[in-house]
This record gives C-alpha cells, structure tokens and sequence, in this order.
C-alpha cells in the first residue's frame, strides 16, 4: 500500500485515501480530431516498466488531484505535483535525474512548467 | 513417566508445568496434557502420534514439525461458532477442556474410506484434476466430479458466526523486528542503542526462537538481551505476534492473539495491527527441511529440529528408539538431547562420506552408530514407525540392514525463512554451499525513497550460527541431498514426499517434468506443489530441486515460486474485525428514515442508502402493495422520499460553460428559475447520468444526479475542473444530505400542497419544469415541478433537519385525499409506463443517449461536451445498434429480465444470433398488463413486428414491438 504526499494539503496519505487517475499529462482530443488522436487519447497508454508519471486524487482528504512521479518497479516515489502541469516541474525532473540518470524526458521542457507560474 | 502420558519424560520441558494437567477431547476421547503444551505435544505424550490424514490420498499422518511450518497435524478446533478448521497442532496452545478433531477421514481417524485413494496413487498422478477434464468428457460429469467435489477441500468451514471479537490497530515505528531470537533481539537492541523506536514481533508465546533448546547456554543470552530491551523505553516488545506480510512503502501487517489462550477473557481474540514501518529487520530464522526417502511420510518420521523440540521444550519423547538420518551436522544436536533424556538414539544415517565434526565426533562418543555415506531405503509400517530400511546413499536402494525404531528424525539442512523479505520484492541469491535461497542484499524490497525497506540477519539471512553469537564449534558444511538413496529407483519415488499436505511426490515432479512443464509455477500448479495451507514451507526447496534434476538444470535456473502473505493463514474475523454485522458498512439514512420504519417499510439497499421499496400493509404481499401504491398515486396523490436523490451545486461565472461540457444538453441557456433534464457521458460516450439541473440564479445551477450517482458524478465533475478546464471559474458542492426532498405526486398533488399554504401552485404560477423557493407549512422549501411519474408531481426540498416535519404535515393534511407514501418499485413502474429510462436498467455503460431515443437531449449547437467526439465514431454513430423500444408481451406473461431476443441463423459458435434485449419489465397495475422496455436492432423502426425470446426450459416468450410510452402517450396528466 503506497503513501503519497498530496502537494494540496501537505498530508502523506496511505494509498486507501486516494483514488488513482492513470497516466497523467494527456492531452485532450475532441471533437474534430482524428481517429487516430483520439484512440491514442481515450486508450493508449504508455504504462512503463520504471518511471512513470501518474494521476491521483486525495478523495479522502482535501479531494484534490495531484501528480504522482513514481517508478513502477522499486515503487520509489521522486516526488508529487499539482494536477495543471502540463509536465513534470523542473524539480521533479531533477529528483528523477538524480537516481536514474539515463532516464530522459519524452516532452520538451520549457520554463513555464512549474506550478507557480501556471496556477493563481 | 509422569500420568500426563507414557510418553512424557519424567524431566525436563522448558515450555511446561507438570503441576497443572489440562485434561481435552481428541476425536472425542479423553486425553490429559499439561500445562504450557501444544496439543501436538500433548497428543505425542500420550502416545497418539497419528493426529490426520493427508488430503488426497488420506495416508495416516502423524505431526513433522514442531511450529507454524506443520503440515501434517492439523486439526478442526472448537466447537460451533467457535470451531476453526485447520489448526496446526504443533502451534495451538493446549487449554483445559479443549476439543480438537482430526480432518480428512471418515469415519474415523483410524479407519478411513479414502485411504483407498491410496492404493490407487498410479491413477491419480500430478495434474489428475486437468487430465480428467479433457477425456472422457462424460467420465469427468458422472464420475470424476461428484468424487473430486465429496473429497474436496481440507477441514470443514464453520457453519456458526463467530461469537469473538478481533480488533485492529494501527502503529508507525523506526524499525520492526520481526522475529525473537538471538538475531533479532540483538539486531532490535543496536537499533534502539541508537535511539530509534523499535518493535520487536514474535510469533511463538516465548522468546529465543531456536537459541534455548539448542545452546546450553542459550537462555540465559536470551534473557540478558531481554532485559536490557525491557528497560529501554523505545522498544515495544510483542509476544504471540506473527507478521503476516510486508507491503509497499514498509505497510507491514501482523495478528497478535490475545485471548485464543483464554476464550471468555472479555477482550478481543486476536488484533490485526497494520504497522507502517521505517524499516524492516527479517529476522525470521530458518526452517528445517525434510529428507526425500521412500515412507518419509510415516507417523513417527519427524524433523529432527522438532524431535529435540518435543523433548527439550515439552519433555516429550516421540519416540524410545530414534533413528537420525541427516545430510548436515545440526541433526546430531537431535541425537545429543535424545540421549540426554535418556532416550535410545540406535544409529545416525549420515549421506555424507564423511562426518567428522564437533557434533558428529560428540555423538560417537556416546556410543552412538554412525553410518556414513549411508540413506534410508525405506520404512517398515504404516501408521508408525517399526523399523529403518538402511542402504548404500550412493546406490539405488539395496536395502543393507533393517534397524528396529519407533521415531526417525531427519534433516535434509536448513530453509532461511525468507517471505517476508520476497513479499515485496525483494530477490534471492542461491548459495551452492550452504544448498539454500539466501536473500540477495544487493535486490532489496524498496520503500517510497528507493532505498532497502528490509533486512535480513541471523538465519534467516544464511547466517544460521548467527555469526557465533551462541558461541557454538562450527559446524561442517552439509551435502545437498534431494533423493534418498541418490538412484532410487521409480518404484521407491512414489513413496517419497515433498508436500505431504498436498501428497505430491517426487514422482509426481518428474512426471510433470516429464509432461512437458518448465516453469516452476506451471509446475506448482500442475502437481499442486506447495498449494496447501502450509504454503510449501517445507517442500519448496526440496521440490524445486527435484525439478530441477529432472529438467537437468541447476537450481537458480529453476527459480522459487512466488512468496505470498499471509505467512501463516488468518481467520477472516481478524481480518474483517470490527468491520461486520451493522458496523461492515455506514448505512446512510434519510430524515424520514424512522417514519418509513415505523410504517412497515420493505427496505431496498441502493448504494449506502436504504430507500423503501414498498409500503406492505398486514397480509399485503410486496407486489399487491406495489400495484396499491401506483394506483393510489395515479388515482389520488402519494409521496415518495427522494433525498437520496444526487444534489450538487454548480457556481461561478463559468458554471454555465462548464455544465454545457458535462450535459450532452444545453445548460447554459436555462432561465432562472427553470429546471431541465440532462444527459451526463463520459468520454468515451456512454451514458452515465441522467437528472434535473435547476437554475437557481445567474451564476448558480443546481444538479440532480440519480442516488446512486451523486458521488461518482461530483468526483467526474472535480476531475475535468481540477485537471483539463482548472482555469474555469467554477465550484461545486454536494449538498445531497443537505436537503430533505419529497416528490408530491398524483391528480390532488397541487390541492394538497396549497392546504399547507405559502405559495400559488396554480400552472401559470408555476408551469411544469418551473421552481420557486417558499415557505411550505412554515419551512422554507424549493419545489420543483418535475415529473417522474407522468403525473403532476412537485418535488419539494427543504433543510433536512425539517424532512420529517414536512413529510408528516403533508400526511396530516392529506389524509382525506387518501395521501399514500409509495417506495421505489412503484416509482421504477410508473416511469416504465411512461418509457422514461432508468440509468442501470436502460444502460449499462455500453449505452449512449442515441441509443434511447433521447437525442433531444443532446445538443446540436455545441461544438464539443464530454462524449461528444467519441459518439462521433463510426461503430456509434452506426444505424446497426440496438435501440429502445417498449415490448407487449403476447401471451399474458411478463417478460424475464435481461432475456435475449433471437434472430434468423447462427454465430460462429453455433449458437443463435441476437436481436436485441429486455432491459426493464414489470406487470403495469394501472394497464393491468405485462409491459417491458427493451433494447432491438433497428427497433423504432420496427413497430408491430414480433420477438422470440427463448428460455431454457420454457415455452419461448414472445412480444410485439411497440412504443415505449405505455401510458398517457400525449403527456397531458402532468397538468394534472
């Protein structure tokens, strides 16, 4: 049973007070989009063996959504962030870096990825 | 000879009191022990050493072990509520006026039907069960499954509820200890030296694990480590306290018994504790493996650790004359006790070439016959040991001499009890000397940092001398033996165990290695390997290695199946604890709950709620009181409780451009003070909500889920707001339990309401599908003209503290009027003559509102809301999907629900293609007819025609298709 810290509230909760989201940072495909952007959207996912980036909801707490920077195998958590990210902040990305340098980001990152410059 | 038993010794017994004698019932005869016994040794005392019957061939067995790894011995327990199936009795704690029964026999322990199943172990070989399963189809019908199904299963289940209560409780600490010993008391004493919160657990009632009955002077070092551990006010010491299994992020699980010794203590049994820990220490110790010789399941075939228990511990001879046959030093130490006790040891059988160490050179000593390079060839007896068949171990079993004994101890080398630290992940290193899996330091289980949450010490880290801390001579190292003699021959196999709970034998691995069967966890599962009770705690290793050999690869190769908790079995009290009976789930209750039971209601659980289901009078059944109620509210006026209805509130100067998103409907657009109905999808399309939303104000909308959907359509709200559209301006809020809400329904709905005054209801005052806030009989209230029923119906919502109030003024006033409560099977019949949907009936999350006939309730001017593009594609937007339609039944029956309706042909599977199906069905009171809706191929499009809906057993149903409206079809009796 993981514990998570919710980057909300503060309280590192055990995993039966949150409610897991799946593979967070996907980008929305609607109306007009195609078939294969949406199929990708509503069910491809990257499920890794390793890092991966995941969504969690603080159900029984401050009901807040969060993301989680967890490596799937060693269950070894780098780190949790607020939910509107559009990817994982800098400090996260460094946490990562530290223990797995080989890991490398699948976005480009750019300097407004942190939740301060994002959220009021 | 002391009276507790011809077998007890006259001293000795470190765990027992000889001055206190506990007189118990096995099998229903009258047996004495004493004081600090386990059954097991209480039994082996007086001479009863066979204790069951093995599962599947049901072969006489006496007990292997001395604790929790035990097999063989185990018994059912207690009687009634109190009876346990599968007590181990090596560990259960003899208690005076116990009763304890043997298993898997009939009619009795010493004459038993089933052992036939033993002589005919050549026709039930490794992986029986899936053999009969494939020819002949009709043997495995008549014959083999009525017999696998009577002989099935170990132990009886109880057939009372449990009458004790368990408890759980929560703890985080620095550092868990698990296990007593030397190891683990040292280990939890240098963690607490450095100030960290130590708990140590120990599964048995007494510390030291192995240290005291092993070492002279082992007591006393455990007793020197406690002490100090006692005046440290870090340490917390837990007896009788068996970790189950470690988990993430050190979630370590543990069941402490603390009344089993003592039933009518008036406390809980047993507590559960979820201890999340820093850090774990394995110091579990390490298990003693058996010896793969032809009859090395004979009652009176014993581990050799646990003949030294039986003595040392409870003054206990399992046998006056022993025989040791080991592949190690350790055994010897077996032969040293018995001799101190006065006992015979008539020979030491030692495979190896060679046994010239401290122990085996103190043995000779004594007199005792060594044997080198020596095996056992088999047994003579059944229910008990008579005498050892001695051979060559080089050899293939030409039996040498025959030795005369009643008890052989055996050691095939020792097992570090490693689950805890494989529960989570942690791997394991064979180590080639030593002959056993060892936890890998360098793979770890690893916690939220990433680090080790686990590590290992003492024996159960292979460190079985525990780095000398008992000061014991080293010992020389052991020769791995897996078959006895090492060419036995085929014939000698099938008298050699591995799992003796599961009767799998040596020849049974290699048939299945035979068969075809590579990996160790097919394998398991073919032969059943390890799948008992005991999980395979002595027969692992020993299997793997035989299969191994037969695969003719080396054993790492192989691998070890898979570590699972629990590590011993937990009874389901402890684990469901306090959480049965009323306290297993929160039982949501409305205002008018009370009044609903005062009045006889038949309660219909819908998610945490209890809605009445129907009102039945004295002598009324549940469907006359059902057809009563609808009557009564479409003749007159009745009321129904719809506050478990879903009530969210939507605000912000947003809330209108986030509803348009969440409704396939227009919600933006709604006047204040208007109500509209709304379908909720999710992305993927399918309808999963449905309700009316109010508009309370410019910026505020108010939106009726169904009961079971509040929840779940508040959390899909919070989700898209907080994740995809966070920089909206919206809040919500679920205000379900803030409100009392009561539907007024029927013709005198509106002459009822004015009695209790407060505001004009007349239609142009309050036109359907309007709201209007008021003060109803003195309480504030919203009502809202909405209509579920078809009838006029308003839905009146006030404060809940005053629900009850309006409920009864509403049933003073409308007493003349005939005023009926109705419950929700009347409301789900009423809307079915009306064709309304039903979100779990209707859908079934592969439904999308298209599929219902509500795309006018889908918005065509929206360029996008939740489901929207999914119901773009092509399979959705598909004139081939099934859609609603209402169904007469043709012959006076009602539909079955869920039944299929065929079409012309066949599918691939030779079985008859489908048409469509029954979703909703119901006798209509008020047409007293059968009516049903249900979901058909291109069904709107098919009025008049009819459907077959076959039923096993049954003359085949048949219905018309027809509209879904039953009832009032131009919807004027909404007006009232």
């Amino acid at each position: 049973m993981l514990t998570l810290t919710c980057p909300c509230c503060g309280i590192t909760a055990e995993e039966t007070e949150l409610h897991p989201g799946g593979e967070a940072h996907l980008k929305r495909f609607g109306p007009g989009s195609s078939d294969g952007d949406f199929e990708a959207y509503l069910f491809a996912r990257k499920n890794p063996k390793g890092v991966h980036f995941e969504r969690w909801r603080h159900a029984y707490g401050c009901g807040k959504w969060f993301l989680a920077a967890r490596d799937t195998v060693t269950l070894e958590v780098f780190g949790t962030y607020k939910a509107q990210n559009p990817h994982p902040t800098p400090e996260i990305v460094a946490s990562i870096r530290a223990k797995r340098p080989d890991w490398q980001p699948d976005w480009t990152e750019t300097k407004t990825s942190s939740a301060e410059s994002l959220t009021e | 000879m002391s009276d507790s038993g011809p077998f007890r010794l006259s001293k000795g017994g470190r765990l027992i009191d000889r001055a206190y004698q506990l007189p118990f019932r096995f099998d229903g005869r009258e047996f004495r022990g004493v004081q600090g016994d386990t059954i097991a040794s209480a039994l082996l005392a007086c001479g009863q050493m066979m204790m069951g019957r093995s599962f599947k061939y049901h072969r006489p067995r006496g007990p292997l072990a001395s604790g929790a790894e035990e097999p063989n011995a185990l018994l059912g327990l207690g009687e009634g509520g109190r009876f346990e199936p599968n007590q181990r009795a090596t560990t259960t704690r003899l208690l005076e006026g116990m009763v304890a029964n043997s298993q898997n026999c009939w009619p009795s322990l010493s004459v038993d039907i089933g052992v036939m199943n033993n002589w005919m172990y050549r026709f039930l070989p490794a992986g029986f069960y899936y053999k009969t399963f494939i020819h002949p189809r009709a043997a495995w019908k008549h014959l083999f499954e009525p017999i696998i199904r009577r002989s099935a299963g170990l132990g009886k289940a109880p057939t009372e509820a449990d009458p004790d209560t368990y408890e759980q409780a929560y703890s985080h600490v620095d550092l868990v200890v698990v296990g007593g010993g030397i190891a683990g008391l040292t280990a939890a004493r240098d963690a607490a030296r450095d100030g960290k919160s130590v708990t140590v657990l120990e599964q048995n009632p007494h510390w030291g694990g192995r240290t005291p009955t092993d070492h002279a002077d082992g007591q006393a070092l455990i007793e020197a480590l406690l002490s100090e551990l006692r005046a440290l006010p870090n340490v917390t010491l837990r007896r009788n306290t068996m970790a189950t299994g470690l988990y993430d992020h050190g979630y370590l699980l543990a069941r402490e018994a603390l009344a089993d010794h003592d039933p009518d203590a008036g406390i809980p049994r047993q507590r559960l504790w979820r201890i999340r820990a820093g850090h774990v220490i394995v110091a579990s110790g390490a298990l003693e493996r058996p010896l793969s010789f032809a009859g090395n399941d004979v009652p009176g075939v014993i581990l050799a650790s646990a003949v030294r228990d039986f003595i040392a511990d409870y003054g206990v001879a399992p046998g006056k004359r022993i025989v040791v046959v080991t592949n190690n030093d350790d055994a010897y130490r077996t032969a040293l006790t018995a001799l101190d006790a006065g006992l015979d040891v008539v020979a030491v059988i030692d495979a190896r070439p060679n046994a010239t160490g401290a122990l085996p050179e103190s043995v000779r000593a004594r007199g005792v016959r060594v044997l080198t390079a020596s095996a056992i060839a088999g047994i003579n007896g059944s229910t008990s040991v008579e005498a050892v068949k001695i051979c060559s171990h080089a050899g293939e079993g030409k039996v040498l001499e025959i030795i005369e004994a009643d008890c052989v101890a055996m050691s095939g080398g020792w097992s570090p009890v490693v689950h805890l630290w494989s529960h989570c992940g942690g791997k394991l290193i064979w180590s080639e000397t030593q002959a056993m899996f060892l936890p890998d330091i360098s793979r770890p289980p690893t916690g939220a940092d990433g680090m080790g949450m686990a590590t290992p010490v003492g024996a159960a880290a292979g460190d079985l001398a525990v780095s000398g801390a008992t000061g014991a001579a080293p010992e020389q190292p052991l020769m791995p033996v897996w078959v006895m003699p090492m060419h036995a021959s085929r014939k000698m196999k099938f008298k050699m165990w591995l799992d003796f709970q599961n009767d799998v034998k040596v020849s049974d691995v290699e048939l299945a290695a035979q068969e075809g069967y590579q990996s160790v966890e097919h394998t398991k599962r073919y032969t059943t390997l390890g799948m008992a009770t005991d999980q395979g705690k002595v027969s692992n290793i020993n299997g793997l290695a035989v299969l191994s050999a037969a695969l003719k690869q080396p054993i790492p190769q192989t691998g070890t199946t898979t570590f699972r908790p629990p590590y011993t079995p937990l009874t389901l009290g402890t684990i469901a604890a306090e959480a049965r009976g009323d306290l297993f789930q929160p039982l949501r209750k409305t205002p008018m709950h009370g009044w609903h039971e005062a009045h006889g209601a038949h309660w219909e659980p819908v998610g945490h709620w209890r809605r009445p289901y129907c009102y039945p009078q004295s002598g009324e059944s549940h469907s006359d009181a059902v057809a009563r109620e609808v009557l009564a509210v479409r003749g007159g006026v009745g009321t129904l409780d719809a506050s478990t209805l879903g009530k969210i509130v939507v605000k912000g100067p947003d809330a209108g451009r986030f509803l348009d998103m969440i409704y396939t409907g227009m919600m933006s657009s709604l006047p204040v003070g208007k109500c509209r109905y709304g379908l909720i999808c999710n992305e993927n399309g399918f309808l999963i909500d449905d309700g009316v939303a109010a508009r309370l104000s410019d910026d505020t909308w108010l939106v009726h889920t169904t009961t079971g959907g509040a929840d779940r359509i508040h959390a899909h709200m919070e989700d898209w707001l907080q994740c995809e559209w966070w920089d909206w301006k919206v809040y919500t809020a679920n205000v379900t339990e803030q409100w009392a809400q009561v539907a007024v329904v029927g013709p005198q709905a509106r002459t009822l309401l004015e009695r209790l005054g407060g505001i004009d209801l007349s239609a142009e005052a309050l036109p359907f599908m309007g709201w209007a806030e008021a003060t109803i009989a003195g309480i504030p209230a919203r009502i809202y003209r909405i209509s579920f029923s078809g009838e006029l119906s308003f839905e009146v919502a006030v404060p809940a503290k005053r629900g009850l109030e309006l409920w009864q003024k509403l049933h003073e006033s409308g007493a003349d009027l005939g005023i009926t409560p109705y419950g929700t099977e009347a409301m789900h019949v009423m809307r079915a003559e009306k064709g309304f949907i039903m979100i779990g009936d209707e859908t079934d999350g592969t439904v999308i509102p298209q599929d219902l006939g509500l795309g006018w309730a889908i918005s065509k001017k929206k360029s996008d809301y939740i489901g929207k593009r999914a119901q773009e594609r092509s399979f959705m937007a598909s004139t081939e999907r099934w859609k609603l339609v209402g169904l007469e039944s043709t012959d006076g029956r009602m539909l079955p629900d869920g039944v299929y309706a065929v079409a012309e042909g066949e599918n691939a599977n030779g079985q008859r293609n489908l048409q469509g199906r029954v979703t909703s069905t119901y006798v209509s009171p008020t047409l007293n007819q059968p009516i049903a809706m249900g979901l058909v191929l291109h069904g709107p499009d098919r009025m008049g025609e009819m459907l077959e809906f076959p039923v096993q057993g049954q003359v085949s149903y048949r219905a018309r298709i027809v509209d879904p409206v039953f009832y009032d079809k131009e919807g004027s009796r909404t007006n009232g």
